[in-house]
């Protein structure tokens, strides 16, 4: 018997829900052979706004859990992925046009990302955090702490590494994250919000996009909810102009060399110094 | 008049009111919230949705200290910004009335009037002794205006005489001193038809404004009770010639949500309605979302809530 095909509407990931875009708009994307791919939604500025309101309401919920909690729910992404490997294998090579085996490689990398940030969230604070030596009779302690909303540009190719290297350090020291997906690559961008939404992750706390960064850039550069931005995917020219709207608002704007590392974890914390007086 | 202030003539005149058509109002309701407000109207809009908030405390931990500093906010909400104007009054428990009446004529708000809540509330259940006690006292401390409940479970088990003495006594205790807003706690009257006889019966009864909620139980203002309430003022209006005031309280939070209550109004009750003497919003959070928006008209970019008080 055969059957019609049921194909999948790409839509945004807000708030722990899959809204269309508010603008009703769509774009159109053309894999590796230049056949038509998909048609993601191309997110408005208000789209934008949306997802600030959900990712600055879920935040703090987000950065008091405890870290040890924190580290479960990403390898809980980890996991969820590797169930859903095919389908992102099946994406990236649509999309790149890269052999199966790349591919499958470039999953198995992102899964490790989850993994390797994941041990890092209830480590942070031993290995950045410090017990001060201080000229007084003062306990005296440092510690990261989570800067708040993130933006995040990410790379075009690697599709699903990109988004998931920029996604898991911020996700680790407590921040929520809106994810524009490439504008070209934009698939496992998607289907990787479909796997948040069942990883146990609060909703609003990862935010996806999907459209015209050079739309948004500048609504995102003057948003004054935004704390930081990594602009992975930006080029230089871009880059330029989101530091120079973003300066007004004193926005923490950061590009990482490709890999992974702690620096990324800690760029968007800020270091808490507290007093206490001994004996008391 | 239309009733002669009997039992029978009250029972008469509610049950000839004609059923809400709830299928029909809420279509009504939601067909206007889809309406776009931009630019110069937005502006507008947000400075008149300022302009009518009861700036509202209603917690068992108030304390002197936080309704002072909501009063500087209601005169002043924006300390950067001198031309947005101050709120349309402070609503705070009875025991504030006084700390609060003190502090605005100290920092300039004379003309800004305080309403107390009343009448046991939220609840209502009290000995009508109390209540009468409760709203004296209030108006002594130097209440403008107040907030009373109506007894709802004498309402929905059909006492609703009762409810109408209650009421006409409050409103004589208030006399010419204080306004008279009827909170019917449409929540909990679970019809529409319930909204527009309690409606018609505050009205009938002396209520100068009423007020759909307590802000204590949920659903509280949503937009249809809103416009059943809206459209019995406007006909009290035309049987009367008495333009009665409307207050949505509870549930308000952000700008978009005023302003769809400001194309209720315009729809429903006439533009006539459209001022803080005829309409205003109960809430304590929205007032923050309007400043916000507000900065975002003047500076074009979004606001943060870094840059709003913490109340």
């Amino acid at each position: 018997m055969s059957s019609l095909d049921v194909n999948k509407t790409y839509k945004l990931f807000i708030g722990g829900a899959f809204p269309r875009s508010e603008s009703g708009r769509v774009y159109e994307i053309k894999g590796a052979n230049k056949k038509f791919l998909a048609n993601p939604a191309l997110a408005s500025r208000k789209d934008l706004r949306d997802a600030v309101v959900a990712a600055k309401s879920a935040q703090s919920g987000w950065a008091n859990a405890t870290a040890f909690n924190r580290g479960q729910i990403l390898y809980r992404i980890a996991e969820i992925m590797q169930g859903r490997s095919e389908q992102f294998v099946e994406e990236i090579c649509a999309l790149e046009g890269i052999t199966t085996k790349a591919a499958k490689l470039q999953v198995a990398e992102a899964i490790d990302t989850w993994v390797w940030y994941s041990g890092w969230c209830d480590k942070l604070s031993s290995v950045s955090g410090s017990q001060n030596q201080v000229s007084g009779p003062f306990y005296n302690f440092t510690t990261p702490e989570a800067l708040g909303v993130i933006a995040l540009f990410a790379e075009g190719k690697p599709s699903l590494l990109g988004a998931v290297r920029t996604l898991a350090p911020v996700l680790a020291g407590g921040n929520s994250a809106i994810l524009i997906a490439s504008e070209s690559y934009p698939l496992p961008a998607i289907t990787l919000g479909e796997v948040i939404a069942t990883s146990d992750v609060p909703g609003g706390v990862v935010n996806i996009l999907t459209g015209k960064a050079s739309e948004l850039l500048p609504w995102v550069g003057s948003h004054m909810e935004i704390d930081g931005v990594d602009v992975a995917g930006l080029n230089k020219k871009q880059e330029d102009e989101i530091k120079l709207v973003g300066a007004d608002n004193l926005k923490r704007i950061s590009r990482f060399a490709p890999g992974n590392h702690p620096e990324r974890i800690l760029s968007f914390m800020e270091h808490k110094t507290i007093w206490h007086p001994i004996g008391i | 008049m239309i009733i002669d202030g009997s039992e029978k003539s009250l029972r008469k005149f509610l049950s000839d009111l004609p059923p809400v058509d709830q299928v029909g109002a809420e279509a009504r309701a939601a067909m206007l919230a889809t309406r776009s407000i931009k630019t110069s109207s937005k502006a507008w809009a947000i400075d008149m949705a300022i302009s009518m908030v009861d700036l509202t405390t209603l917690e068992g931990a108030d304390t002197p200290g936080k309704v002072k500093s909501l009063c500087a906010k209601a005169v002043r909400p924006d300390q950067s910004d001198l031309t947005v104007p101050s709120v349309g009054a402070i609503c705070v428990y009875n025991d504030m009335v006084k700390i609060a009446r003190t502090e605005l004529d100290r920092i300039g708000g004379k003309s800004l009037p305080v309403a107390a809540v009343a009448t046991a509330f939220p609840s209502g259940r009290a000995s009508l002794a109390v209540k009468k006690i409760d709203t004296q006292d209030a108006v002594d401390a130097g209440a403008n205006e107040i907030d009373m409940v109506i007894d709802r479970g004498a309402f929905l088990s059909g006492r609703i005489y009762d409810v109408f003495e209650e009421i006409r006594v409050i409103k004589e205790i208030c006399g010419k001193k204080a306004h008279l807003k009827v909170i019917l706690e449409t929540g909990e009257l679970v019809t529409y038809d319930n909204v527009r006889k309690a409606s018609y019966l505050a009205m009938l009864a002396g209520a100068d404004f009423i007020k759909t909620s307590t802000g204590k139980v949920a659903p509280a203002a949503t937009a249809p009770v809103v416009l059943v309430m809206l459209e019995a003022v406007r006909d009290y209006f035309t049987l009367t010639g008495e333009k009665i005031g409307v207050k949505p309280a509870g549930g308000i939070r952000t700008t978009k949500d005023a302003i769809k209550q400001l194309v209720l109004v315009k729809e429903t009750a006439g533009e006539q309605w459209l001022t803080p003497d005829l309409f205003r919003i109960g809430a304590s959070a929205l007032l923050n979302d309007l400043l916000m928006q507000r900065m975002k008209l003047r500076t074009g970019h979004y606001a943060s809530a870094n840059y709003v008080t913490v109340d």
